[in-house]
């Protein structure tokens, strides 16, 4: 039977570990507040012949060096690329919730993005064009209710899609300004050189610009041993942080 | 290949970081990615995202108004702890007498049993009175407490209300010199102290991150908060009776927590004047919608994972350690019982905070986890007091009093288990979250000095003025 790792990213407080339990079946206590999943949880579930390994990891508002959740969730996506990233988003606060997905979609092109409470949306009078926004990212786009259990085959039908590589997502990429698309360019073809496709070089190519010196040490780490480079041991569901 | 590359990627990797260095890169690249990003997503929202009606959206946090304003906030946050307070304990006192008789009938039983095979007595003792009577008592003392709490808060925390409670106080945290995402990891405190270490990772100021981490014992935990409560409905309402002593013992645990969350304040304005300086940095606090919680399902989760879990442990703890009380009790060296001697060791300095012997022996013994502190002590006294059948929580008053217990005994039992040291788990996750013996080591050292100083002090002035 094959196995897939999926990775569930996300602003904190979008129902990600409201999503977790829905699909392990697994009964964490969740809470409507930020924060509530710092180390990530790892679950496992089946769908038609697929095992699937899935990853929670922490709510964040980006996933550049702010703090250590935010290293956590960009290096596990980075370094540790899970066959598909789901970015989970809040449908009641889409524009600010985009903001990471546009972030995770520079880092990967692995991606479905997931809207999540959308019956709170509708009982608040707010329309999503699932379609539109689905041709505008570039990725497979669904939209659920994790706590009312519903579009859950459909994100898991669009997730097993993107793992099997019977879809292959292609994000839209975000134009910058004239001047620091004249410097990506000029780093680009120096990265792809040296890491060849083991990394973005569009997304490391921003990095570098930006100065991001932590990241660009767990870089070096991973680099010179890929194996010896661990950060965090995950955490089972069923043993919480607390003793 | 692979290990080729493996060995030249570092250094080409920082030749490259230094032509991006020589572009000019710094803050202004980081704002600019970020803007151009904003932009992206309004324009897609604009063409993806409509809205029937603004105010609809709007009316949603109308709530916050109440809950976050300037007035009412304070009030309104310690009615509805004052509420949770209240329902725990006047809803724990029933079935906890109820849950007595039960293990009493079947104690009977028991020895009966024991009688008609003509078991010795060392073995009967072991059994009944030491494993049986202990674990009973610790079931029948702290699960309806717990099965009563944990849910009521957990439907709170569903709610979305602990976000509010950090809004309101993110200001005072901010004045002591600390991050307003204090607020919240203080909250998860209120939980589980060990969590809430790990949840610090949310402060991104290693300065504020670490003010956050030393202060967070000073919120009572799951492990706490039956000790807590049972003290204060036990002793601190002698004279009162009826609905108004369970009013009166829900301000005291509730004085408990505002003790608690005042020497959170002082100890970070403390710090960071000293050991910890500098400028508290700002955040933005999210605000979520407020969401009917899952009312079943949140009682059935909490019931599960909380009061369960503590419980379990707190048996598991209490089954062996009865045994081995009951040992020490009853094995007698130089006319007294061995356990005597140790309680006796520590009696001065006991006696000298407002407590005794037995009391500083479990909380020492009861650094695993605070939720095992209270079956040591209940142990220590059943074996060397005279042997009480179980009756209900009356009862345990009655064992504390002939252990010569005083209202000063339980405030300051209640005081030091708020603020004394936190517990071995939490102790090492702050280890592993700072990598640094020495912060560890403060992190308990001073919650330590700090428990030790207050109890002394309301001790020596109680006896001063003759209070008791």
């Amino acid at each position: 039977m094959k196995t897939y790792t999926i990775a569930l990213a996300g602003n904190p407080n979008t129902g990600k570990s409201t999503l977790f339990n829905t699909l392990t079946n697994m009964r964490q206590h969740t809470g409507n507040w930020a924060g509530k999943t710092v180390l990530r949880a790892e679950g496992t579930f089946q769908h038609l012949d697929t095992q699937f390994t899935l990853v929670d990891l922490p709510g964040t508002y980006s996933l550049y060096s702010n703090s250590a959740d935010e290293e956590a969730a960009r290096d596990y996506i980075i370094f540790e690329k899970p066959d598909v990233t789901i970015v989970v988003l809040d449908a009641t606060s889409l524009e600010r919730n985009l903001n990471l997905a546009i972030q995770v979609l520079e880092m990967t092109n692995q991606v479905v993005v997931c809207i999540n409470l959308i019956d709170e949306a509708k009982r608040l009078g707010i329309h999503i064009d699932i379609r539109k926004m689905e041709q505008k990212l570039g990725v497979p786009t669904v939209a659920i209710s994790a706590r009312n259990k519903t579009g859950i085959n459909e994100l898991l039908s669009q997730v097993l899609k993107v793992a099997s590589g019977e879809i292959v997502p292609s994000p839209t990429p975000i134009t910058y300004n004239d001047e620091i698309e004249q410097k990506i360019n000029e780093l680009v073809p120096s990265i792809q050189e040296m890491l060849g496709d083991r990394l973005p070089a569009r997304w490391v190519a921003l990095r570098l610009l930006d100065g991001d010196e932590s990241l660009l040490t767990t870089m070096k780490l991973w680099l010179t041993d890929q194996d010896s480079y661990k950060k965090e041991e995950a955490l089972q569901y069923g043993q919480t942080a607390c003793h | 290949m692979g290990k080729q590359l493996a060995i030249s990627a570092p250094s080409q990797l920082d030749a490259l970081v230094k032509k991006a260095q020589r572009m000019g890169t710094g803050d202004s690249i980081r704002d600019s990615i970020v803007s151009d990003i904003y932009k992206t997503t309004h324009g897609i929202c604009r063409e993806v995202v409509q809205y029937e009606d603004q105010q609809k959206l709007a009316n949603s946090y109308q709530l916050d108004r109440i809950f976050t304003s300037k007035i009412w906030g304070f009030p309104i946050m310690l009615a509805i702890l004052g509420l949770i307070f209240w329902i725990t304990i006047a809803g724990a006192n029933v079935p906890s007498s109820m849950l007595a008789d039960m293990f009493g009938v079947i104690e009977g039983y028991l020895t009966a049993g024991f009688l008609a095979v003509n078991a010795p007595d060392w073995l009967h003792g072991i059994l009944v009175l030491g494993l049986f009577r202990g674990t009973s008592w610790v079931i029948s003392v702290m699960l309806p407490p717990m099965a009563i709490f944990f849910p009521t808060f957990a439907l709170l925390e569903n709610f979305g209300y602990l976000p509010r409670v950090a809004f309101n106080m993110d200001r005072m945290f901010k004045r002591a010199g600390g991050h307003g995402k204090q607020a919240l990891t203080m909250s998860m405190g209120f939980g589980c102290n060990a969590a809430a270490i790990i949840s610090t990772r949310i402060i991104e100021s290693p300065r504020e991150r670490m003010l956050a981490i030393l202060t967070n014992n000073f919120v009572p935990c799951n492990g706490r908060w039956p000790t807590l409560i049972l003290l204060a409905s036990l002793f601190m309402v002698v004279s009162s009776s009826g609905g108004i002593q369970t009013i009166v013992t829900a301000s005291i645990v509730m004085g408990m927590v505002l003790i608690g969350i005042i020497t959170t304040f002082t100890v970070s304005w403390v710090l960071s004047k000293t050991a910890l300086r500098g400028v508290p940095t700002h955040y933005t606090l999210e605000l979520p919608p407020y969401r009917r919680p899952q009312i079943w399902k949140t009682i059935l989760l909490s019931s599960r994972d909380k009061s369960w879990s503590v419980l379990k442990r707190a048996v598991i703890v209490a089954a062996p350690a009865g045994v081995i009380t009951w040992i020490l009790g009853n094995i007698f060296v130089g006319g007294d019982s061995i356990l005597t001697h140790m309680a006796a060791f520590f009696e001065p300095f006991g006696h000298l905070i407002g407590l005794d012997g037995f009391i500083i022996m479990a909380f020492i013994l009861g650094l695993p986890a605070n939720e095992i502190v209270l079956p040591i002590l209940l142990m220590g006294y059943l074996s060397s007091g005279a042997m009480v059948e179980l009756d209900g929580l009356d009862n345990v008053k009655e064992i504390f009093l002939q252990q010569g217990w005083t209202w000063l005994t339980a405030l300051n039992m209640m005081l030091f288990s708020l603020l004394h040291y936190p517990c071995g788990t939490t102790l090492f996750n702050i280890y592993k979250e700072t990598k640094s013996k020495k912060w560890t080591l403060l992190s308990a050292l001073i919650p330590l000095a700090i428990a030790i100083a207050v109890t002394f002090t309301t001790a020596q002035l109680a006896r001063y003025f003759g209070w008791v």
